[in-house]
């Protein structure tokens, strides 16, 4: 078969399921690091804690399930399937979750050894995805605005990568002679405009409109959007590199340029919500909404402290950014898709293994909307909380990681369940059937 | 002159605004107006899975040669799409919200990741095998929609 036309490749339940399950294990074990650590991990954003609190999040959490969605999304979205879906699954499931646990442990003990086996581990991790995940893009017949915008999310998380492994290796020991302060602020700009902010952008291209029946995206934010954002990122990487802080307006310029383009596409996905078709408002929609309002408050403050440098200078300021980008937007997207992907998934794998049988549970079945809104109010609460303590950690440390930890494992629970359902109908359907179920059904 | 792609997508459009009148009646536990809006949202993915599956498909087929290809994954989730589009009927006959809400939600995922494949993978390559014969192949499916 040619390439780019096979469309029945969808990996079994269990490759995308165990990325899925695993994330909010990572957020409760940051919210559990809170709490051991107390206010302490909030003194700043250099301190180990908050290293260690920043990295179970963004790597053990953010790009866990981003990684596991996008290798489930990419053979519909691209037409093009991923080579060996199962094994790449599995080896960037278990090195993502030991190397996440080393560097935040690395991180958090200032511990060489940790820190060099996470550079390692983590680096082979990402080599694995980027070389599936690129492979499927490049053979993507269309270039789509979606596939394109994935494409650059995977260029940045190579830049991202690769400087989060030499800063690894410097912490670790290796000789390197680099400046840790330029190298990490490089680091996230990649990794959350980059990485995240792209593969966001892409995707809401695709679901925004579908989910909610809205219109799509004006032609010329979908066809520019994501091009020019990652060339305002590799223009203010050159500048901060050649220039340094000689030349200070040009970073200030190109970064202004990027705080507008995302403030951009957060105010047409907001606007293009209102004109939905569809009248039913799910907790995936508020989070989605919640995230797009978190781009434009990451927007005003980053603003507010040009305008005025002491708030720049501020302890607080660096840590209040971090949660809203981190928690508000990033955590809310990821966490609102699961919801539409896990049941979505569950319901699939069941009615393709008994085509028309009515007892299969259909997708509010399997998640209630009910549970997904009353965890959204958790998630709201932990998210207030987050903020309140990284301005004062002396009341809210406390108060913020205990809610983090539930609103965690609420999300954790909800997705259970619908493993549970899913696989209590998938026994009753082989009672029904005398066993007639495929191997390939089980073990998920 | 419209492509293939471009008349199939509208016609993928048209159906999702009906399917959203359906579901948004039977939200607001407008029985009469959901019953009708139902059936106009049923008959309308039956006419387009028609087109595709007597008229389109077919000529692919024909045309290159592939017909255990995307073609064929075509009818099967054309297949799983009927399934719930019964189940929504049922829902509709019992008056059942809870029912019609959760196969709408489940039958616009299926529908969705169908029409993403099949608008930016498929009909781009029916542009490409059929596009001299585009006017004849729209004329026909076209001349479906005045039978229907």
């Amino acid at each position: 078969m040619q390439p780019g036309l096979s469309f029945e490749q969808a990996p079994p339940f269990s490759a995308p399921l165990r990325f899925f399950l695993t994330a909010p294990l990572f957020a409760i074990l940051a919210a559990l690091l809170l709490l051991y650590e107390g206010p302490q991990a909030l003194a700043s954003r250099w301190a180990p804690p908050a290293l260690a609190l920043t990295h179970l999040l963004t790597l053990g959490f953010m790009a866990m399930v981003m990684m596991g969605a996008m290798l489930q999304m990419l053979p519909v979205v691209a037409g093009s399937r991923v080579p060996k879906p199962l094994l790449v699954a599995s080896a960037v499931h278990a090195t993502l979750t030991a190397g996440a646990l080393a560097l935040a442990f690395g991180l958090l003990l200032l511990s060489p050894p940790l820190l060099r086996i996470a550079a390692v581990v983590l680096g082979a991790c990402f080599l694995v995805f980027i070389v599936a995940a690129g492979y499927s893009v490049a053979k993507a017949p269309a270039g789509s605005a979606t596939v394109i915008a994935m494409a650059l999310a995977l260029a940045a998380l190579a830049v991202t990568v690769g400087l989060g492994v030499m800063l690894a290796s410097a912490l670790g020991g290796a000789g390197l002679s680099i400046s840790i302060p330029r190298m990490t602020d490089l680091h996230l700009g990649w990794g959350l405009l980059g990485w995240v902010g792209l593969l966001v952008i892409g995707v809401a291209y695709q679901v925004v409109p579908m989910f909610q029946m809205t219109p799509p995206y004006p032609r010329i934010m979908a066809n520019w959007l994501a091009k020019t954002l990652f060339a305002l990122l590799a223009l203010w990487s050159a500048a901060g590199i050649l220039l340094g802080d000689s030349v200070p307006w040009v970073a200030l310029g190109l970064e202004f340029l990027a705080a507008a383009g995302f403030v951009l596409f957060a105010l047409a996905t907001l606007r293009l919500q209102r004109q939905r078709k569809r009248r039913q408002t799910d907790a995936t929609t508020l989070f989605w909404r919640t995230g797009m309002a978190s781009i434009i408050a990451c927007a005003l403050l980053w603003s507010a402290a040009r305008l005025a440098p002491a708030l720049a200078e501020d302890r607080a300021y660096s840590l209040l950014l971090g949660v809203v980008a981190l928690y508000g937007f990033g955590f809310a997207v990821i966490n609102g898709m699961l919801y539409k992907i896990v049941p979505f998934l569950a319901w699939f794998h069941l009615q393709s293994m008994a085509p028309g049988r009515s007892t299969i549970p259909n997708v509010k079945e399997i998640l209630p909307d009910a549970a997904a809104l009353r965890q959204l109010w958790a998630y709201w609460a932990a998210g207030g909380l987050l903020i309140a303590a990284a301005a004062w950690p002396e009341p809210f440390a406390y108060p913020a990681g205990i809610a983090l930890a539930v609103s965690s494992a609420w999300l954790w629970a909800n997705l259970m369940s619908c493993r549970r359902i899913y696989r209590s109908t998938l026994a009753a359907l082989a009672r029904e059937t005398a066993g007639a179920i495929p191997d390939a059904a089980r073990g998920s | 002159m419209a492509t293939i792609s471009q008349f199939m997508t509208d016609n993928h459009h048209h159906c999702d605004d009906l399917f959203a009148a359906a579901e948004n009646a039977a939200g607001d536990g407008d029985w009469a107006a959901c019953a009708g809006q139902f059936r106009k949202f049923a008959d309308a993915m039956e006419h387009h899975f028609g087109m595709e599956e007597t008229v389109l498909f077919p000529a692919f087929e024909q045309q290159t040669g592939m017909t255990m290809g995307p073609t064929e994954v075509m009818r099967s989730e054309h297949a799983q799409m009927r399934g719930v589009l019964k189940r929504l009927a049922d829902a509709v006959a019992q008056k059942n919200a809870n029912a019609y809400l959760g196969n709408s939600e489940t039958l616009l995922i299926l529908m969705q990741q169908h029409n993403i494949k099949e608008e930016s993978v498929l009909y781009p390559m029916t542009d490409q095998s059929l596009g001299s014969r585009s006017g004849e192949l729209i004329g026909r499916m076209a001349e479906m929609s005045k039978a229907a």
